[in-house]
């Protein structure tokens, strides 16, 4: 095929794509329903890997589906799925205008040895060790931080400045809602992969997806066998050069009338530039066979077992800090374990399983989710975790256990998430209002959706709070609640395996209906 | 029967108005007692108290209103209403933890016949204030009566107030909207509650105020009372007792926890209707200390035998 069409058609459909993924993960109001954000999700290749391999089931597996479309076209997903390279495209576009009319990319030789390296490492880490290489470095989990570290914000901004104005002329269709920010560190990974990857985008096309994203090796390795392709008639061509220069992936080598097809992803600007015609996308020739050595895979072996030797475990991370106080309570909480999110069933089966693409912190509507420093070690790093300083779990919501890409969160029915308990709560009498100021407080136990937390007589008229820790869910809403500073009265620590509460208390009313007037 | 110090007034100028206002009635308390600041503005109703039984929340308030006057009697034409139910929990109507939204659409009806310009509802909700909205059934209800829903849910809403004479409660972040309107109606529903015994009127307007993680650590009971002597005070209440948690308030933690007791209290008076909303709960009024404390600044009347109460059982 020459048609013009094509790169046509790849613009449309992946501008689409990339649209949708925006959309999802600004969707702060959660207006798109789950199964459509499941549907979009269920075509990238590493969260549905994790997915098939946590459930197993034919409909998990999306990736399957990629690597038999690879095999067929070539790297097209990187080009028309991946939001992370279409970003890249639209980067490299704007790249384009900027700095020349027409920008040279030119022939380039491949990173081999770093790229296959970095396959192989994120793959025996991931197998052996844990989620630290995938966390980095899987393009979905990288584009998911894109938009929750600032795509969200800027979205949030815009429509907190919308919201301001209609509400100075009485319209209360939008509302304000409140930018609560992370951790300042968090911010260190998506904003030095954003420079990264948006300077070498901006510059050099697809670099990022043929020096370092793993899952581009990967999708490269399978099309250097794939059927259709992008073809050079040697009959036809003239030698101008036209498209190597255009190559975003610098992989067209037309001096030799050969193209790198580990590296191509299927983008047809190619086939457009071509003025002779040559260039074509269509069905494998078979030639001679081309002889090759070892020497490249022994290199990779080598390499990532010298990449593996870099990387140590660590143990997990301290608290952090809280804003000064005015009257101070004295006893400091005694945290053990952090609280990983419901549907997450043990912290240990989380954390195998959670690439960090942050689209449950996104889709959070009580903005309870933030991204872990060394909460649960440094495999962790970035994983979100519930901050009970910042907000509460809400009682009525299951929405991040419904769009997790990868099942570290399973789905759990609202019934079912009602009795999860992902903590247990802690009472500090010695740091409660109703002890240290003798005055009426009661916020955890009026924030109490299970009455875990409940009231009990104390001093004179006082009522003090007292916790049933099997009924108590952990959603954290005492903790928010609870007005003492620095140390709260009122705590959730963390179970390691989130346990089954009991059903709250369920006892009829023993007043009677009244018949008349009682003064 | 515009609040002559809200009526067409930029914010900024009532912000500095109200600061010399602050201290005027400071002035004044320090002179005369409370009672000469409490409700100058209003014209009297027949009755300090009407109590209804019987009847539907809307049927109820339908009578009881009657007896008040009409709605005419605190709404005037072209006004700015705002009405500050209870939404405060995301549960359904059945746990009665919100106002019963069918009688909050009846109020604005009322609002909006009586020549109510614009009816505004809000409440600072304490759980996600989308799902409290939606949930508690009065978002869809007061805007298919004609209201304007409204957002409280983000502290840009909410402006720095004086409160003079307050003890422990000195200031405080209102809603806008309580400054922006003419007539503020608060329709409260009743409630056990876990620390001070019992939820009303008066414990209702920390859903109007921003920063009430304040009055938690600082004498709730007194914060409670203290925000009584805001210049703002509503035109009417309406205490919704049509189905009445009596355990596990506020929140509530199933339909067990409800009794239906089919009753209404309105009046212009506050701290009468807590008085008397006590009696459904059957607590001591002295137990849930923000009444008397209320009642010893002034600011209502909580003895229930001195009062004119008209009783109507339908």
């Amino acid at each position: 095929m020459r048609s013009p069409n094509l790169r046509r058609f790849r613009i449309f459909f992946s501008a689409i794509i990339l649209i949708c993924f925006i959309a999802v993960f600004i969707d702060f109001r959660n207006l798109i329903p789950s199964k459509y954000i499941n549907g979009l999700n269920t075509f990238q290749v590493v969260p549905s890997i994790l997915k098939f391999l946590e459930v197993g089931t034919i409909a998990a597996a999306g990736f399957a589906a990629i690597l038999i479309l690879t095999l067929l076209t070539g790297r097209t997903y990187c080009s028309f799925l991946c939001p992370l390279g279409i970003g890249q495209d639209l980067f490299s576009r704007i790249g384009g205008r900027i700095k020349r009319r027409f920008r040279r990319f030119g022939f380039r030789k491949p990173f081999t040895i770093l790229r296959y390296t970095l396959l192989a490492a994120t793959i025996i880490v991931s197998i052996v060790w844990g989620m630290y290489l995938l966390i980095l470095l899987d393009p979905y989990s990288i584009f998911g931080r894109f938009m929750t570290f600032l795509g969200k914000p800027a979205a949030l901004m815009i429509n907190n400045l919308l919201a301001s104005l209609l509400y100075k002329f009485d319209v209360y269709t939008l509302d304000i809602v409140s930018i609560k920010g992370f951790q300042l560190l968090t911010y260190a990974v998506p904003v030095f992969f954003f420079m990264l990857i948006g300077s070498l985008s901006f510059t050099r096309g697809r670099l990022y997806c043929n020096m370092i994203c793993p899952v581009g090796t990967l999708l490269g390795l399978l099309s250097k066998v794939s059927f259709l392709r992008i073809r050079i008639d040697e009959g036809k061509c003239t030698l101008c050069g036209r498209c190597a220069v255009g190559c975003k992936s610098s992989c067209i080598d037309f001096l030799n009338g050969k193209v790198d097809v580990s590296r191509c992803v299927d983008c047809f600007n190619c086939v457009r530039i071509c003025q002779d015609k040559a260039i074509s996308y269509g069905p494998v020739r078979i030639r001679r066979k081309e002889h090759k050595t070892d020497l490249e895979k022994r290199k990779i072996i080598a390499g990532s077992l010298l990449l593996l030797l870099g990387i140590s475990r660590s143990s997990k991370g301290q608290e952090k800090n809280v804003p000064v106080p005015k009257k101070e309570s004295t006893v400091k909480e005694n945290r053990t374990c952090p609280v990983c999110p419901p549907g997450g069933i043990s912290i240990e089966d989380f954390n195998r399983d959670c690439t960090a693409c942050s689209l449950c912190i996104s889709a959070c509507p009580n903005q309870v989710l933030v991204p872990a420093l060394l909460h649960y070690g440094i495999a962790g790093f970035m994983q979100p975790v519930m901050d009970y300083h910042k907000s509460f779990c809400t009682y009525n919501c299951t929405r991040c256990t419904e769009v997790c890409p990868t099942y570290a969160l399973h789905p759990l029915m609202l019934e079912a998430k009602k009795l999860t308990q992902l903590g247990k709560v802690n009472f500090i009498k010695d740091n409660c209002i109703v002890k240290t100021e003798k005055t009426a407080c009661g916020a955890c136990s009026e924030a109490c959706p299970t009455k875990a937390v409940y009231m009990i007589p104390y001093e004179g008229n006082l009522l003090i709070p007292e916790v049933n820790t099997d009924i108590c869910i952990g959603c954290g809403h005492c903790e928010f609640a609870c007005p003492t500073v620095p140390y709260k009265a009122i705590f959730v620590d963390g179970n390691s395996v989130h346990v089954a509460a009991l059903p709250p208390e369920n006892q009829k009313a023993e007043m009677e209906t009244p018949v008349e007037f009682p003064f | 029967m515009r609040l002559p110090i809200l009526s067409g007034m930029r914010r900024r100028d009532f912000l500095r108005n109200s600061a010399g206002a602050g201290l005027a009635a400071g002035a004044a308390l320090t002179l005369g007692g409370y009672d000469k600041l409490w409700s100058p503005v209003r014209m009297n109703p027949k009755y300090d108290m009407v109590a209804v039984m019987g009847g539907s929340p809307e049927a109820m308030f339908d009578l009881g209103i009657q007896e008040l006057g009409g709605m005419g009697v605190f709404v005037q034409k072209g006004q700015k209403v705002l009405l500050k139910p209870n939404i405060g929990w995301d549960r359904t109507p059945e746990f009665a933890a919100t106002t019963s939204p069918a009688l909050v659409a009846r109020i604005i009806e009322h609002c909006l016949k009586a020549g109510a310009k614009e009816v505004y509802v809000f409440d600072h909700t304490c759980d996600n204030w989308v799902n409290c909205y939606r949930n508690s059934g009065i978002e869809k209800a007061a805007k298919g009566a004609g209201a304007k829903v409204v957002p409280g849910n983000s502290e840009n809403y909410y402006q720095k107030v004086e409160i003079p004479g307050g003890i422990k409660l000195k200031s405080a972040k209102v809603h806008e909207l309580l400054l922006s309107t003419d007539v503020f109606i608060n329709v409260p529903v009743l409630k056990d509650h876990n620390s001070t015994r019992m939820t009303g009127c008066l414990k209702n307007m920390m859903g109007v105020v921003w920063d009430r993680g304040f009055w938690h650590s600082n004498n709730l009971n007194q914060c409670i009372a203290d925000y009584a002597l805001y210049e703002k005070k509503p035109a009417l209440n309406v205490l919704d007792c049509y189905n009445v948690m009596v355990k596990n308030g506020p929140q509530g933690v199933s339909k067990e926890d409800v009794v239906q007791m089919k009753a209404q209290i309105l009046s212009t008076d506050w701290v009468a209707v807590d008085a008397a909303a006590t009696r459904y709960l059957k607590i001591d009024t002295e137990k849930i200390e923000y009444i008397p404390f209320a009642h010893k600044m002034g600011l209502g009347n909580m003895k229930l035998e001195t009062l004119n109460i008209r009783r109507i059982q339908m």
